[in-house]
């Protein structure tokens, strides 16, 4: 396949195992031969717990789901980058092409107080959920809408809003963040919604809201890094995390004048 | 064998939605929070039936196998949502919406649940956009439209190509203010494993909570099953890794009729196979066919590299057999087309299984930059997939499984035959006939859960209302159930023989490719049902699963998953074997055209084919609901 130039590597996996939350944990060293470079990373994981299971072990647990990198179920730190080592690619679109043979592999699971282990490479990302519970909406019940076209939106300000839309909510913001800060992700949401005519009714209590329950679940602070924005497989922009600071901190003096 | 009634309301069929919107029960909005409606999925059709029941004032539990509801495959759709609204003031209408989707089903859907489609198809759009999704706009400000396969208007909305995910976080936006408010209560990690019936209505659900293995009982007035497609019984598919059929095929086990379960849609532009290894496929959106030209060489094993066949020796197929349509004929048409190519010795690739899709013409007529803005993020993945750039030279593509159309069977109220269950988006069988146009899948999951399912349900509790109300899960029927849920978890992870399940699950997916696929016949189809049954015995003696129910489990989900698949396979062979004509997705060999076209035969199979459980699947009970096309003339399909 590709440009015809598919080969096999022969791999060292060092893997991050932890039996659960409570679990201290351990990396494992696993070799694996013949892996095609064609493969994905996460076709590669499943060559090895194949390997696991026959071989009577357990096989190593990881999130993932539609392998097409947008779901943005997949996670994983490898060799030291959330979603590995190429630019705007999640773990699931990541292919072995990129590794060389005799490669040592370390991979761990995203790491922030924010997000606990669950199991291996599975951690629990429901802080995100409740950062847009607290507002990442807009409050409009099914079947009040008008036509769609009574909003004419500008198309510079709609793509905007898009690039800002495309977060996957996959973490690696946060997993790259050396604060495991969670501005990127709450950021773009705020910003969607704060570029949008649809979200100004709404825009002064979503920041305020959505800012404080991200403090909330435990994530550090921006201290302007840009880690986040390099990690993030939608390469969602730092102008997000400007956004968010000023919407917050205008939204803070509009609610005490 | 039985004849089902569609409870399709009477009238002409332009006023039977609202006339029967008029005459459903309601229930005052101060009794609603006295039921509760469990919601199973949370893709477009449980993620909007969820939001909007809860809106009302219901009770809402909903239920998702991933980390949370925003992950649904509902988000990885490409290309677009379709509504009848004109915008392009190109003839577009509610009818011809209607009349394409029911010409594009090949006529084997109900005629009554696509006009009600069409109809609603406008409000999703306006919902849409009020919730914040950014769709497509031109620079005046107002909504971009483009073409989408088996239409000659444009009416497909979109947001670059990634539609499926700006709706779908519209959906669990609207879910998130719902959750905050604590009118949803959201169960993440969880797999229905079991439907609870109490004096024969479904009163609950049985899950595994994921995380700690610990099997739950749920109960409510109402069950809503939204979870998608069984695309993945083939192994390979464009279906995300976890999707499966086990709530449905639970629900079916328990006497919901599983309707035309051999209906699959074969998607054209997929990226080809190319190794063992390979764990999914990967779409490439069909909007590409407004752009992409597809073709191959016109002598068979040309081995020159794309770029150095000249225009005279390729052969633009779908422009020169169809030329009304050209490459945007449905998704059957083009796919069955490539097949035929390849079979012909003129696939291309180091497979031979594939044929171009080329943007060339297109980059020179609007530029790279035009083509980037609008393909961009797909011919990004391309690239990355397979380490070739589609702007330099053309994709290759092939068909892969995409959609199932078939489905658990359900009435105009989305109600099963199960009273009390009720089924929405991918899930049932009833809007998309035997092919799905493009953009069509979007629209009815947003259809199901924001303006059908929120009435029809609200008319069962209100119909119902004194056999309903509070439900203890400590009743006997929990009981049972959930045992029976903990013992087969106990059987599967006793299995400690020799083969992998994905092992299993591979083998079941090559019997269904080349037997039950893009071509079927009677003999195929005969031997794949003993040789599904020989790897089902094989499956219960020879599976490994490994570790313990008691925790994070993944071997053991799965080994669940492939063990229903196994029946449901052996179920759509049994259903195409007894649908002796060629429809839609449906290629029966053995009733074609001419011209390779499929040949329906509405005299003996204009019906519905709805299985009843009975045990094994060998006996299986066909019921049939006879479909009556009064509004569009059933005619051979042609788009040349």
């Amino acid at each position: 396949m590709g440009s015809g130039q598919g080969k096999n590597l022969k791999l060292t996996l060092k893997v991050w195992r932890q039996e659960s939350a409570a679990d201290s944990g351990k990396f494992e060293s696993y070799d694996l031969d013949n892996v095609s470079t064609d493969m994905s990373f996460l076709e590669m994981m499943d060559v090895l717990n194949e390997k696991l299971v026959l071989e009577g072990n357990n096989p190593v647990e990881f999130d993932h789901d539609c392998r097409e990198g947008i779901c943005g179920m997949c996670s994983m730190v490898i060799n030291g980058n959330a979603h590995g080592p190429e630019r705007a690619t999640t773990t699931c679109q990541l292919h072995m092409r990129r590794f060389k043979d005799g490669d040592t592999i370390t991979i761990e699971p995203f790491r922030a107080k924010a997000f606990p282990v669950v199991k291996d490479l599975v951690v629990d990302r429901g802080a995100f959920d409740r950062v847009v519970q607290a507002g990442g909406y807009i409050s409009i019940n099914t079947g009040n809408a008008q036509d769609a076209n009574n909003i004419p939106i500008s198309k510079v300000d709609a793509d905007e809003a898009f690039n800002s839309a495309t977060c996957i909510g996959c973490g690696a913001c946060v997993a790259a963040c050396p604060n495991a800060s969670a501005s990127l992700f709450t950021a773009a949401k705020i910003s969607q919604f704060a570029l949008l005519p649809q979200g100004q009714p709404e825009r002064v209590e979503r920041a305020l809201n959505m800012v404080g329950q991200m403090d909330k679940e435990g994530f550090g602070g921006c201290t302007n890094i840009g880690a986040c924005s390099r990690a993030c497989p939608k390469e969602i922009s730092l102008e997000n995390i400007a956004r968010m600071n000023s919407e917050y901190l205008c939204s803070t003096v509009k609610t005490k004048s | 064998m039985s004849v089902l009634d569609s409870k399709v309301p009477e009238g002409d069929i332009r006023e039977k939605w609202d006339n029967h919107r008029f005459n459903m029960k309601l229930v005052n909005p101060a009794n609603r929070r006295k039921y509760n409606v469990i919601v199973v999925g949370t893709g477009l059709a449980g993620g909007s039936a969820a939001a909007t029941m809860a809106e009302q004032g219901y009770n809402v539990k909903s239920f998702c196998i991933q980390d949370s509801p925003r992950r649904a495959h509902s988000i990885a759709a490409q290309g677009g949502i379709n509504a009848a609204k004109n915008y392009p003031n190109d003839g577009d209408s509610i009818w011809r919406l209607f009349y394409d989707t029911v010409k594009g089903g090949d006529y084997r859907s109900r005629e009554a649940n696509v006009y009600r489609l069409a109809q609603v198809s406008n409000n999703i759009i306006d919902q849409c956009v009020a919730q914040g999704v950014p769709f497509a706009r031109e620079y005046g400000g107002l909504l971009d439209n483009r073409s989408f396969g088996g239409a000659q208007v444009s009416r497909t909305f979109y947001a670059r190509g990634q539609t499926g995910q700006q709706l779908l976080l519209g959906a669990y936006s609207a879910m998130s203010r719902q959750i905050n408010k604590g009118t949803i209560e959201m169960f993440n990690r969880r797999e229905m494993l079991e439907l609870v019936m109490v004096d024969g209505r479904a009163r609950g659900i049985i899950v595994r909570n994921l995380v700690t293995g610990e099997v739950e009982k749920h109960s409510a007035d109402a069950v809503l099953l939204c979870t998608g497609g069984y695309g993945n019984v083939f192994y390979l598919s464009t279906n995300a890794m976890n999707s499966n059929v086990t709530a449905a095929w639970r629900c079916h086990k328990q006497g919901a009729y599983f309707a035309n379960p051999c209906y699959t849609q074969i998607h054209p532009t997929c990226i080809p196979v190319s190794g063992g290894y390979q764990s999914k496929l990967t779409l490439m959106s069909e909007s590409l066919r407004n752009d992409g030209r597809v073709w191959v060489p016109k002598e068979k094993g040309d081995k020159r590299h794309p770029n150095d066949i000249p225009a005279s020796e390729r052969d633009y197929y779908l422009e020169r057999i169809y030329p009304s349509f050209g490459n945007l004929v449905p998704r059957d048409v083009a796919s069955r087309n490539a097949k035929l190519m390849a079979d012909a010795g003129k696939g291309v690739g180091e497979t031979g299984v594939a044929v171009y899709l080329d943007f060339k013409s297109s980059i020179e007529r609007i530029g790279e930059d035009a083509v980037r803005a609008k393909y961009g993020n797909l011919f990004q993945m391309y690239e990355k997939i397979t380490d070739e750039n589609p702007y330099k030279q053309p994709m290759r593509i092939y068909p892969a499984v995409h959609y199932t159309m078939g489905g658990l069977w359900v009435d105009y109220n989305l109600q099963s035959s199960i009273p009390g269950l009720f089924v929405l988006g991918e899930a049932n069988f009833s809007d998309h006939g035997a092919n799905r146009l493009g953009a069509s899948a979007l629209m009815q999951g947003l259809s199901d859960g924001y303006f059908v399912a929120p009435y029809t349900v609200a008319n069962y509790i209100g119909s119902n209302a004194s056999e309903l109300g509070s439900m203890d899960t400590g009743h006997e029927e929990f009981t049972k159930a959930s045992r029976a849920a903990t013992e087969r978890l106990d059987e599967l992870i006793a299995k400690d023989g020799k083969r992998t399940v994905d092992d299993f699950h591979r083998e079941l997916g090559h019997i269904m490719w080349d037997k039950c696929g893009m071509a079927r016949n009677s003999e195929g189809l005969t031997q794949a049902i003993s040789e599904i049954q020989t790897l089902r015995s094989d499956f219960e003696k020879d599976v490994k699963v490994s570790g313990s129910k008691d925790y994070k489990n993944a071997e053991l989900e799965k080994a669940g998953r492939v063990s229903d698949f196994l029946e449901l396979g052996e179920l759509m062979c049994r259903d195409a074997l007894e649908r002796a004509e060629s429809c839609g997705g449906h290629f029966r060999e053995e009733s074609q055209t001419d011209e390779n076209e499929a040949k329906r035969d509405d005299e003996n199979f204009c019906h519905v084919s709805a299985w009843e459980n009975k045990g094994d699947v060998k006996d299986a009970v066909l019921h049939k609901e006879e479909l009556k096309f009064e509004n569009v003339k059933l005619t051979q399909r042609s788009y040349k």
